[in-house]
């Protein structure tokens, strides 16, 4: 049995940390002032689904501890407990406890015991501080559920006498076509059947919607029944009601036992087939929670992230126009085919018109394909308002976090790399950008102060600013740093934008003095690093007393690129599209060399180093050696800008990028290879790379 | 009938087989000749024009496509230094997969012509004489003679290494 359970752990896991993640960003969108019930329930079905999976996989202590969590939230839905600030914030504990607990459970490490026992009894306190009546002696289901998960496999060995058996339907029970009544009659069937029903549920006759179910049941039937047998009456309701049994034993001495295995085993397959279908109903009623969801969505960080493969959720849509795509294809596949068969030239114009459509359904399907792997940013985005409202709690501050953008879609692998660095410029802001909220009023700005995420398409790029309207970086403090850290010269002289990219120096702390929140983690420099690795690059504004802004430029995805053919002799190359800035001829009169050897080229008032591709990549089929005659192409690459002199421009295309490393190795100058239409196989140019080889 | 029995007769023939020798291609680089596990070799093509990848060893031909993967080349004539021949369409491509750290790595290497698959028994194959400084004979993994010619069998995994293809001695 226990075989067959492990390859739900890891759906079972991710399901829960997007249930946690739902809940934080439920709990931090909670307006006290003005309670949607809507936001509650969405809280609330997170935590109970949690607590449903631990208790049929027998993470007791998962169980146990959501258990009181939903309590509490039951009593804030059905209105008999006020939400307050510090209920939330328990609340918000707990999410991170149990967040852990699953982590440990997941890597397979111990449960910080003490942890767990300090937020259960801070909900406790919670709970019972409050004059919360009817709760407490009411009859739990879920008790015993989770009881259950603690089965011994021995119990099984047992003769069974019965089954007790704690039924309480949802309230859309009877809307799902289920009728208990006939349940009843099925178990009946089986054994000897007593029904004692609850009335507890039943609402005023005044608020009764008569097609709900407020009525539950506690059941008990006699007789040897197979728990097969019993699990396949309540197969279909499995997700719309609570559900627990109990075996009756014949040996009376024995304490009531826990029911086992058999039962677990079967669960789960259940779920996955009402789940799959239920997912899309709730969802399409539910917008509100939608979005919700779509945040929820999120992934462990990649420091959290455990072994494990990989997986992606897709939106069913994007799968529909792939499978649209390729009947098309098909179609037009079998269109030429045909067309092959019987060629004669008249029909020129039919094959030349089925290779565009070709061509075009392609292209399209690269698209298509392409787009499975983009994510939204929110992926990134959604945990920042719990990093807001922690530090702004924390240090005292008054802050207000702006999401732009959240539905930017951005390839799988950039958003999981994106994380950390952008954790990093967020606490930043917050910690450093950000001032207290009297030495905002004394600026004469409003008390409160705004971090902006924005996240925009421009170009083939997707920008990522993190604004803020704080204190700004001091130039002068800047460069006073750099000199006392021995990282510029006394004497140097350097733009604004060459100062402010002092902080991205290693070794270079913005801070006076370190505090816990921006203290620890990467550094500047390894941000950049960071970025730079996907090909992007990052940029600072700032204005002193009025903010800083820090727009990350990244490329869309990392397989496909935008490129420009250039031709050196025979042999061509790709320059990524990004990277060049223009490219002309130049005038005898413009060259110029330095100590005799290094070439130079005066444009718009700068002398830019000449690199020539023939040489540093020894192609002696290179029709020009006189860089009059051939051309110059400006690029840029990491803050480098060089002037690259090829034979010719051929053209521009979108190029896939394939891994040279993969049965070769990496080569200076270069970094990857696509393969051009006729086949041949061409090298994508790495700037910066061509930049050291042309100086060794 | 008898094709039944034959066929089955030649099926206890490989199995026996199986268990005491090896197969290897066999092929001819100027005067020598070479050998390599069957099992290692993916295809044999007809040489094909490549793309050169700058700064690297004479005997790194270059870069292939082969369905979508990017294949070095490397002429082994140059590489066991036994001087350069012209390419023509008769010039042979081997294609061989070679395990590196748990992966599999696709190259492929030109040789003058292709001669044979050839049975070996381990029992006959011998070691390498050591020529000391001389000759490097590393990624020869023993001698062996069918009629009466000597071939060198090859290591694959070896021979890769050697060339510093295995991208980590690159930093």
């Amino acid at each position: 049995m226990s075989i067959d359970m492990a390859q739900f752990h890891q759906v079972f896991f991710e399901e829960s940390f997007e249930g946690l993640d739902a809940m934080e960003s439920g709990l931090l969108n909670l307006d006290l002032g003005d309670v949607n019930v809507e936001d509650i329930n969405t809280i609330f079905r997170a935590a109970h689904s949690i607590k449903g999976g631990s208790g049929t996989f027998g993470f007791t202590a998962v169980s146990d501890f959501t258990h009181v969590m939903e309590t509490l939230l039951d009593e804030m839905r059905d209105g008999r407990r006020k939400i307050t600030q510090p209920a939330v914030d328990v609340l918000l504990g707990s999410v991170d406890c149990l967040r852990d607990m699953l982590q440990s459970i997941q890597n397979g490490s111990e449960v910080d015991q003490s942890d767990v026992a300090e937020h259960k009894l801070a909900l406790d306190n919670e709970l019972n501080n409050a004059v919360s009546s009817s709760s407490a002696g009411k009859p739990s289901p879920e008790a015993l559920a989770s009881n259950s998960a603690t089965a011994l496999p021995a119990d099984e060995a047992k003769q069974i006498a019965g089954w007790v058996i704690a039924f309480s339907p949802h309230l859309h029970l009877l809307k799902t076509g289920n009728e208990p009544v006939r349940m009843f009659r099925e178990l009946a069937s089986l054994g000897h059947l007593t029904t004692t029903v609850d009335l507890q549920g039943v609402p005023d006759l005044y608020d009764l919607d008569p097609e709900e179910c407020h009525l539950s049941w506690k059941l008990s039937v006699l007789g040897d029944i197979p728990e097969t047998e019993v699990d396949e009456i309540f197969d279909w309701v499995e997700d719309d009601c609570d559900l627990a049994k109990q075996p009756i034993y014949q040996t009376p001495t024995e304490a009531p036992p826990l029911h086992s295995a058999p039962d677990v085993a079967i669960n789960p397959v259940a779920n996955r087939v009402t789940e799959d279908v239920s997912p899309e109903l709730t969802r399409a009623e539910e917008s509100e929670s939608n979005s919700l969801e779509r945040k929820s969505g999120k992934k462990e960080d990649a420091k959290a992230a455990p072994k494990g493969s990989s997986s992606i959720r897709v939106d069913t849509s994007k799968i529909d126009t792939l499978i649209n795509m390729v009947g098309e294809l098909v179609i037009t596949q079998s269109m030429l085919s045909l067309l092959g068969e019987h060629f004669e030239l008249n029909k020129l114009d039919q094959l030349k018109n089925g290779l565009s459509q070709l061509e075009r359904h392609t292209r399209e399907l690269q698209e298509s394909v392409m787009n499975i792997r983009m994510l939204p940013i929110s992926f990134v985005f959604s945990r920042f308002p719990r990093l807001a409202h922690d530090i702004s709690s924390k240090l005292g501050k008054k802050i207000e976090l702006k999401l732009v953008g959240e539905n930017t879609e951005v390839d799988k692998t950039v958003v999981e790399l994106l994380s950390d660095p952008l954790v990093h410029l967020v606490r930043n802001s917050l910690d450093h950008g950000i001032e207290m909220p009297d030495v905002r009023l004394a600026a004469g700005k409003p008390e409160t102060g705004t971090v902006t995420l924005e996240a925009y398409h421009r170009g083939g790029n997707i920008v990522i600013e993190v604004a803020d309207d704080g204190k700004g970086l001091d130039k002068d403090k800047l460069r006073a740093k750099a000199i006392e850290k021995g990282l510029i010269d006394a004497d140097a002289i350097l733009s604004d934008k060459q100062t402010y990219e002092l902080i991205f120096m290693p070794g270079f702390s913005t801070a006076e003095k370190l505090t816990d929140i921006s203290g620890r983690g990467v550094g500047m420099d390894v941000v950049r690093r960071n970025i730079q690795a996907l090909g992007g690059n990052i940029e600072i504004l700032s204005e002193l007393g009025k903010g800083s802004t820090i727009s990350i430029h990244l490329p869309l995805t990392l397989a496909i690129l935008d490129g420009q053919s250039i031709a050196v002799g025979d042999e061509t190359y790709i320059l990524p599209l990004g990277s060049i800035i223009e490219s002309l001829h130049v005038k005898e009169d413009r060259l110029n060399r330095v100590a005799g050897k290094g070439e130079t080229f005066l444009l718009r008032g700068q002398y830019l180093p000449i690199i020539r591709m023939h040489q540093i990549f020894n192609v002696l089929t290179a029709k020009t050696t006189k860089l009059t005659e051939g051309l110059i192409v400006v690029v840029e690459g990491q803050g480098l800008r060089c002037g690259l002199f090829v034979d010719d421009l051929l053209g521009q295309q979108q190029v896939v990028i394939k891994s040279l490393e993969a049965n070769y190795r990496r080569i200076e100058g270069v970094s990857g290879a696509t393969i051009l239409g006729d086949g041949s196989v061409a090298l994508i140019l790495d700037i910066p790379g061509l930049v050291r080889l042309a100086n060794q | 009938m008898s094709e039944i029995i034959e066929l089955s007769s030649t099926d206890q023939q490989d199995a026996k087989r199986l268990d005491t020798s090896l197969q290897f291609l066999s092929f001819t680089l100027g005067q020598e000749e070479y050998g390599v596990d069957i099992l290692r070799v993916q295809e044999i093509r007809s040489w094909e024009p490549v793309s050169r990848i700058p700064n690297v060893p004479s005997y790194e031909k270059g870069v292939v496509n082969l369905r979508g993967a990017i294949v070095p080349i490397i002429d082994l004539r140059e590489r066991f230094q036994l001087g350069h021949s012209d390419y023509s369409p008769l010039t042979v491509v081997v294609v061989l997969q070679a395990r590196m750290a748990d992966k599999t790595r696709i190259i492929g290497v030109v040789v003058d012509s292709v001669s044979d698959v050839v049975d070996v028994n381990k029992k006959s194959i011998q070691s390498a004489p050591n020529f000391g400084a001389k000759v490097s004979t590393e990624f020869i993994n023993g001698l062996v003679s069918v009629s009466g010619r000597m071939v060198m069998l090859l290591d694959v995994d070896k021979l890769l290494k050697l060339d510093g293809l295995d991208g980590e001695d690159e930093s």
